[in-house]
């Protein structure tokens, strides 16, 4: 396994996911001789996991069961260790297109945080390209390191431990793009435009309150910085759910014979792509918004050097 | 090559070896000229009003008639200039507020001063112009939700993609871009050949088109059945989109190769290929060609050409065909017009266990029964019904506010991620199907069952 490649085997080493079922599952480390305990009972790595297809199903020892995944960078957001606040992958999607990411890409990101977007930009721009990030905190710098020499990364990004704004990035005139999600992106600025190539170089910058983006949007300008363009994004989540809803007695009227109108007690009436239930009720499938939905995560705001 | 855009026309020829990137004037004769930076005078001070109580929109504060404009265009006036004559001609606009102000010579600006930027082609581009221009060509898929499939998809270097779309060979070109010229792409295509007006655009060298193979959707059932066979394909609209590919300039290597077997008897070519149920039919084919060669020379050369490009075509499919039989694609991408549940039906019996899948649909009722079909056959988990709401901002000073919402407009993604299937248990798969709900303490009141 790879977090830039598929493996169809799982082996010792390997980082997999474990799911349990509906928005539940975790990493685990595959390593001989070690188990994991599940609330369905225990995983043993060496019998259980080793040579097995991921994909597979696997029953643990109290009899219920799990799939094991290969990991990939999504699903890596959706587990990872938070050690900051991090980037989903709604806003790192429009992120990876509006940079115009992808294969060969050298871009230069700060600050690193828990790695979240970190892992998704390694994914794109491998096998050629490079990620250049920058961490001002040194246990979360020596953590990410870690975690890229785990993940089988390491050959394609660089963590440097210092403040961005003070010194940079640490390159200078490659960068096809560079992120920011730090509090003051418009200190920073200017050394983002030396990171960046001559010409066409794509920047970012990631924040939650409207008054940072007012000043990282006139360090853009000031900075020379064309196509300065500021956008949200929000994910809109449906269940499908089949649902019922009771037909309301409206009584009946004078007369017996009731047969013009609705008749909510006849099972065959046809023409409504809804089917009647005996007790008066209607059927429909439907797409349900979750009862609660995130409602802003920050603001992107892009531009272009020219 | 005259190019007209908005009401502009000009010849690109003056922009040849310029940098992407650079913005040119429009002259008169329709020339490009490279922008020279002009001296910022706005930063003066000038007269403004503070609000407009005292306006009235009567259609008369601007003295310059039509004529009178078009007379200085006519006369070679500069942009820059002619907006500078409508300031001053304007008897309203010392009154109106800054902010008024600069709104008016904005919009002047875009109107007189013909500013053309020229810009390498991208996904990004790519998809905001197809979607604000013709989003009916790609059945109003939205840029957002595009950029949402590229990365649910996992769409990276290396990958087997599979990829069926009727978005003009936009999506297509997408993924092509994400995955760099590695890997392989097979895209399924309805009737005679795929559309791939917008792939064009991208730009890409020709080396990104080697493992791009191309498999028809009629051929898929029996693929699946394993009944497969090349017989039955119709030779007309193949030599159609033939001709689509070659307007896209595709066809260069094709044609290369043609010339290459020239000479080579097609019997000789036929004989190459071993173990395949189209044996018989090329040996017939040989026959057909002998007797061919009795009659006159160019007769003979145009049936060999016509041959050779069947064989070629064949072989090719005979070459996806058996790519896809592998069963171990490492991703399906699908966004067309067609109803999603059957193609995703038979679509996912080429990909391996544990990669993910997305479908996306303008509309969210067929993505319901396609989730439902989807949790009835089983093998796959991580459903996820979603759309993207993108809103952009104008931020300026004392002026920042969300400028258009374009929420409902982008069209829905089915996604998720394939295991392994277990076919014997129809038991395990509707326990499967249950746990994969969301528990019942979470619903809404509404009174619901599991579908």
């Amino acid at each position: 396994m790879s977090f830039v490649e598929y493996g169809d085997l799982i082996k010792d080493g390997d980082t997999a996911i474990v799911f349990l079922g509906h928005e539940s599952m975790f990493p685990v480390k595959v390593q001989h001789g070690t188990v994991t305990q599940t609330k369905y009972g225990v995983i043993r790595h060496s019998t259980d996991l080793i040579g097995k297809k991921y994909g597979s199903k696997v029953t643990c020892s109290k009899g219920g069961w799990v799939f094991i995944l290969h990991p990939t960078p999504e699903l890596w957001t959706m587990n990872l260790p938070h050690r900051t606040q991090i980037l989903y992958s709604t806003d790192i999607s429009i992120i990876t297109m509006m940079l115009e990411l992808k294969p060969g890409s050298i871009v230069c990101e700060s600050g690193t945080g828990s790695g979240s977007l970190s892992h998704a930009v390694i994914r794109t721009v491998a096998p050629m390209g490079h990620l250049y990030t920058v961490e001002f905190h040194q246990q979360r710098a020596e953590k990410a390191r870690e975690e890229f020499r785990e993940h089988g990364v390491e050959h394609l990004v660089t963590v440097t431990n210092q403040d961005v704004c003070k010194n940079g990035f640490g390159v200078s005139n490659i960068a096809d793009a560079v992120f920011l999600d730090i509090p003051s992106p418009w200190e920073a600025i200017g050394h983002a435009k030396s990171a960046l190539k001559a010409e066409g170089g794509r920047i970012c910058s990631f924040s939650p309150c409207i008054e940072q983006v007012q000043r990282t949007c006139l360090a853009m300008e000031e900075y020379g910085f064309t196509e300065i363009n500021t956008l949200e994004i929000l994910l809109r989540v449906y269940n499908v759910r089949t649902i019922s809803l009771q037909i309301p007695d409206l009584g009946k009227a004078a007369e017996d014979n009731s047969s013009t109108g609705f008749d909510s007690s006849n099972p065959s009436n046809q023409g409504s792509p809804c089917s009647n239930l005996q007790q008066g009720a209607v059927q429909f499938k439907s797409g349900v918004p979750l009862r609660e939905m995130v409602g802003h995560t920050g603001y992107l705001t892009f531009a272009t050097k020219s | 090559r005259k190019i007209i855009f908005e009401k502009q026309w000009f010849y690109l020829d003056n922009a040849i070896g310029h940098v992407y990137g650079t913005t040119f004037e429009v002259t008169s004769g329709g020339s490009l000229q490279p922008k020279q930076e002009a001296e910022e005078t706005n930063k003066e001070t000038k007269e403004a009003g503070t609000d407009n109580r005292n306006i009235v929109d009567d259609g008369k504060s601007q003295k310059l008639t039509h004529d009178d404009i078009k007379a200085l265009k006519d006369k070679g006036i500069k942009g820059q200039e002619i907006v500078q004559q409508l300031i001053e001609n304007s008897t309203t606009f010392r009154d109106k507020t800054e902010f008024a102000q600069d709104k008016y010579i904005k919009k002047k600006k875009k109107k007189y001063e013909a500013l053309i930027t020229i810009v390498k082609p991208s996904t990004r581009i790519l998809s905001t112009m197809y979607y604000a221009r013709e989003p009916g060509k790609i059945n109003h898929l939205r840029y957002d939700t595009l950029a949402q499939m590229l990365t649910l998809g996992n769409i990276r270097a290396g990958n087997k993609m599979i990829v069926m779309e009727t978005c003009a060979g936009l999506v297509l070109g997408a993924v092509m871009e994400r995955m760099g010229g590695y890997g392989s792409i097979i895209q399924m295509y309805p009737g005679g050949g795929p559309v791939r007006a917008a792939t064009s655009c991208f730009g890409f060298p020709k080396v990104f088109f080697d493992n791009l193979h191309e498999f028809p959707l009629s051929k898929v059932d029996s693929l699946l059945s394993g009944t497969f066979s090349t017989e039955t394909l119709s030779s007309e609209p193949e030599d159609n989109a033939l001709a689509e590919e070659e307007s896209n300039g595709l066809t260069d290597e094709k044609q290369t190769s043609l010339q290459k077997t020239e000479g080579e008897s097609t019997t000789e070519a036929a004989m190459e290929i071993n173990q395949t149920e189209e044996q018989e039919t090329m040996d017939i084919n040989a026959e057909d060609v002998e007797h061919r060669e009795n009659k006159e020379k160019e007769n003979k050369e145009n049936v060999q050409e016509k041959q050779r490009k069947q064989w070629e075509r064949r072989k090719k499919l005979l070459e996806t065909a058996a790519l896809l039989r592998e069963k171990n694609a490492d991703g399906l991408i699908v966004a067309s017009k067609f109803h999603p549940t059957s193609l995703l039906l038979a679509l996912l019996e080429f990909v391996a266990p544990s990669r993910p899948f997305v479908v996306y649909c303008q509309y969210k009722e067929p993505l319901l029964e396609c989730y439902t079909k989807l949790r009835e056959r089983g093998g796959v988990i991580n459903l996820k019904l979603s759309e993207t709401w993108l809103r952009n901002y104008q931020v300026l000073p004392d002026r920042s506010h969300p400028k258009l919402t374009m929420s409902g407009g982008g069209g829905y993604l089915l996604s998720g991620i394939t295991v392994v299937l277990d076919k014997g248990k129809s038991d395990s798969s509707n326990l499967e199907a249950l746990k994969m709900e969301e528990p019942s303490s979470k619903r809404c009141r509404v009174q619901d069952l599991h579908c």
